[in-house]
């Protein structure tokens, strides 16, 4: 199984890069245990595996940041030991971070500068800049300060940055994960491209089908060891998660028979200033979800998501009570306590600093939104064994793995951390439950667990509003979809009777008649 | 006519030492670190430079001392809240109480010793225009040297390119340490660099201001001079305005006390601060949306290796 070229996946090339025995420990923990892989020149290479599994430490080890305790690095042919980044840019390896290592606060051309080595001059870099992002068609303003950009824009810096160093061989960590499906594809494009340039790409993912399109090899990691090095167009999306996971990935299924009740969360006519100077102001929005339903918003990031969340969940109030109705009770006006009072429950989109404080014990992040409607506090004071008795029922219902009983919550890892937040929601047995990006960069087990979770939840009674980007999960477990675009929602649609195309339309602004919107919901 | 280029050339005195120790710590903060122990560094200073100006009958020899021994103070911060990853506020606050009660016992063998202060220039012709004149080229050289700093360092911060590494690591330490910019060693150097400016601002004190050493005859200024870089929102010209007019509304509210205004003194005294406030706050406003302080301002970095 550790056979560096297995099923004769490669001619006679040399690699590009190869490492033998690369191992990584941090104390008792071994996070890359021995691993061999081989990058050959105009290959685009996989890197699979869940969260945890080893992957950014294995890159992290390639591109220099971090010296592997045992094993070599092998570059050309010749092994190398890496000093640091700027030792692995010099040499022809760049790389694209997940969690995009921009300077929010410094302009697009400093932050390309950042990442080079200095030895031409700011006027000679921006112009180069600007010729870059030309030729592969990543349009950048190199003046505008990165807090103003969006997601998709910020890639783009990363990438153009990587690019400019002319490298030989390019690690694109999660690039896919945030992006649109329409930015997404165009990043396959280029990645195509420098391709064909004959560069090497070694490319983590957790979607499965881009990876089947796109990459010609991959290596699959699961607890810090190589399982397997395999041409992903002759597996299947279930084969490649099975070696991921090491067991079978539960189809998640919606029970049979499902029954549509009274309405549980009604939201009318509602219509909200932005509270930023960027923000989306949102108008004319309303729909109605039964309990038992999970209704979908799709569309565009920024397109007044965030801006919806915070109307629901009562970190905005509106003006008019009556413009958010749960279990038939007027909240508009009702702080985020009172909604959860009245039995509604919310997990929104960033799981560190807003869906639990980084810092803080899970107990005590069970307790900040368990405190008035859960029996955690008795005459005043925390209930001690009660929240940790939270903890304990979400680690073991929705399969927590993490390092003691308590931890802090920025100590677990994504999927881990997400499973905590929707879990400790779902305990609270919650007549609406509202979510946003419920699976976001979360490996497949844990998406799984979590979209049967929503599905169970909806079984027994409650209603369901999910927010998100990733169109397959919506048609996975919603029964209605809505589009959300420039602040108002689409007339939500039967899930069973829309296609990507239809969506994709109604993403992109056309065929959006928000009249009908409002008829469809006062019928 | 003489009594306002007296007030002009008090007002230049009162300044100086705010300007330099905050043009320090700005560049202190612009790479990310909150060391609030300007106050301890400058007493250090003042206390330091006195007894070598005072030994060595130099006001040079003087002034570096005093620049050492604020750099060497740094130097513990740097360990503490650096090396040792230790809270920077709790860190900064110990370092000021160290300075205030070393600098006393330091000076404590110096204090009724007088010195010759730092002389002014005089170029015959240029110092003797009228008004302007004294002003302009009759200033002693920590004037002309905490000009010179504050310019320099606005070139450093956006004009060179260790400079946009510095700012860097104070707006995302993380990654400034992906992209493998030796981060600690970076904020260690602008530690001291502050140090060695609050040592100098408060050498000024005893060689330029008053010929004379007393224990903490700093007064405050440290804390002034960190309250003007975060009202002057980090930014080096915003910083010149702020440390002047902090300057100019002290002097100007004690020659109104003089003249008896009927205004209490508690409210004349309390003038500087609330100008200095307002003015910049209103400086600061013009900005619309981003961060204006260095946004990894006091936290703590650990690289993992």
């Amino acid at each position: 199984m550790l056979d560096p070229t297995p099923n004769g996946l490669h001619s006679g090339e040399p690699p590009l890069l190869q490492t033998r025995g690369l191992t990584k420990r941090y104390g008792d923990f071994v996070a890359n245990d021995s691993i061999d892989i081989e990058i050959r020149p105009g290959e685009i290479h996989a890197l699979l595996g869940e969260n945890g599994a080893g992957k950014s430490t294995l890159v992290k080890a390639i591109y220099g940041l971090i010296q592997p305790s045992a094993g070599e690095i092998s570059w050309q042919g010749r092994p190398i030991v890496l000093s640091g980044p700027s030792d692995a840019r010099r040499r022809g390896i760049g790389m694209v971070f997940q969690h995009f290592s921009l300077f929010d606060n410094l302009t697009v051309a400093e932050n390309v500068a950042l990442g080079l080595d200095g030895s031409e001059s700011f006027k000679d870099m921006s112009a180069r800049l600007a010729q870059v992002s030309k030729t592969y068609g990543l349009p950048l303003d190199p003046k505008r300060e990165v807090w103003q950009l969006s997601v998709g824009e910020r890639q783009r810096i990363e990438i153009v940055r990587a690019l400019m160093q002319d490298p030989k061989f390019l690690i694109l960590d999660e690039p896919t994960a945030v992006l649109t499906p329409q930015e997404a594809d165009q990043l396959s494009i280029v990645l195509e491209r420098l391709k064909a340039e004959g560069r090497a790409i070694l490319y983590i993912s957790h979607k499965l089908d881009e990876v089947k399109r796109l990459c010609d090899t991959a290596t699959i990691l699961r607890a810090g060891k190589k399982v397997a090095t395999r041409n992903p167009r002759l597996e299947t999306a279930a084969s490649l998660a099975r070696m991921m996971v090491g067991s079978e990935i539960k189809e998640v299924r919606a029970a049979a028979g499902r029954q549509t009740t009274v309405p549980r969360l009604v939201v009318n006519d509602l219509s909200l200033a932005p509270a930023e100077a960027h923000g989306v102001r949102l108008e004319h929005v309303s729909f109605e979800l039964k309990g038992g339903e999970i209704l979908g918003i799709a569309g565009v990031a920024g397109n007044g998501q965030d801006e919806l969340f915070a109307a629901l969940s009562g970190e905005r109030l509106s003006k008019d009570p009556g413009a958010v109705v749960i279990e038939g009770i007027a909240a508009g006006h009702l702080s985020i306590t009172g909604r959860r009072k009245l039995g509604a429950a919310f997990v929104p989109e960033e799981r560190l600093g807003h869906g639990t404080a980084p810092r803080m014990k899970l107990s005590e992040n069970a307790l900040l939104t368990g405190h008035a409607a859960s029996r955690m506090v008795r005459h005043g004071f925390i209930d001690t064994a009660a929240t940790l008795k939270t903890v304990d029922t979400a680690t073991e219902t929705f399969d927590v793995r993490k390092a003691k009983r308590d931890p802090e919550a920025a100590s677990l890892s994504g999927g881990n951390l997400q499973k905590f937040i929707v879990g400790r929601e779902i305990l609270r047995n919650p007549a609406v439950l509202v979510v946003s990006q419920p699976t976001w960069g979360v490996d497949a087990g844990a998406a799984a667990v979590i979209r049967q979770a929503l599905l169970d939840l909806a079984t027994e009674g409650a209603a369901v509003l999910v927010t998100s980007q990733d169109l397959d999960e919506l048609v996975e477990i919603t029964d209605r979809i809505a589009v959300m675009f420039h602040g108002r929602l689409s007339v939500p649609l039967p899930t069973r009777e829309t296609t990507r195309e239809k969506l994709g339309l109604l993403m992109g602004g056309s065929s959006l008649e928000p009249k009908e919107a409002v008829h469809a919901s006062g019928a | 006519m003489e009594l306002v280029e007296a007030i002009i050339l008090s007002v230049l005195a009162a300044s100086t030492p705010l300007l330099i120790a905050a043009t320090g710590e700005l560049l202190t903060e612009r790479s990310g670190v909150l060391n609030l122990g300007v106050e301890g560094m400058m007493i250090m200073g003042a206390a330091c430079g006195f007894a070598g100006a005072w030994l060595s009958g130099s006001i040079l020899v003087g002034a570096l001392c005093g620049m050492v021994a604020g750099t060497l103070m740094s130097l513990i911060f740097a360990l503490m809240a650096l090396g040792l990853a230790v809270n920077q506020v709790a860190t900064g606050l110990a370092l000021t109480i160290l300075g205030v009660g070393l600098s006393g016992l330091i000076g404590a063998g110096f204090v009724g010793e007088r010195i010759t202060p730092a002389a002014h220039l005089d170029i015959p012709g240029l110092t003797d225009i009228p008004f302007i004149g004294n002003v302009l080229f009759g200033q002693d050289a920590f004037v002309y040297l905490s000009l010179a700093l504050i310019v320099g360092v606005w070139w450093f911060l956006y004009r060179t390119r260790p400079g946009l590494i510095l700012r860097a690591c104070g707006d995302n330490h993380l990654s400034a340490h992906a992209l493998g910019y030796p981060v600690l060693r970076i904020r260690t150097l602008a530690v001291m660099f502050g140090g060695a400016c609050a040592g100098l601002a408060g050498a000024y004190l005893p060689l330029a201001y008053t010929p004379f050493f007393i224990p903490g005859m700093t007064a405050g200024r440290g804390w002034i001079a960190l309250a003007l870089v975060v009202f002057s929102s980090w930014r080096p010209g915003r910083l010149v305005v702020g440390a002047y007019l902090f300057g100019a509304v002290t002097i100007l509210q004690l020659h109104a006390q003089g003249w008896g205004v009927g205004i209490p003194s508690q409210f004349m005294s309390a003038l500087p601060y609330l100008a200095t406030i307002i003015v910049l706050v209103l400086l600061s406003r013009a900005r619309t949306g981003g961060s204006t302080a260095p946004a990894a301002l006091g936290t703590v970095f650990v690289p993992d290796r």
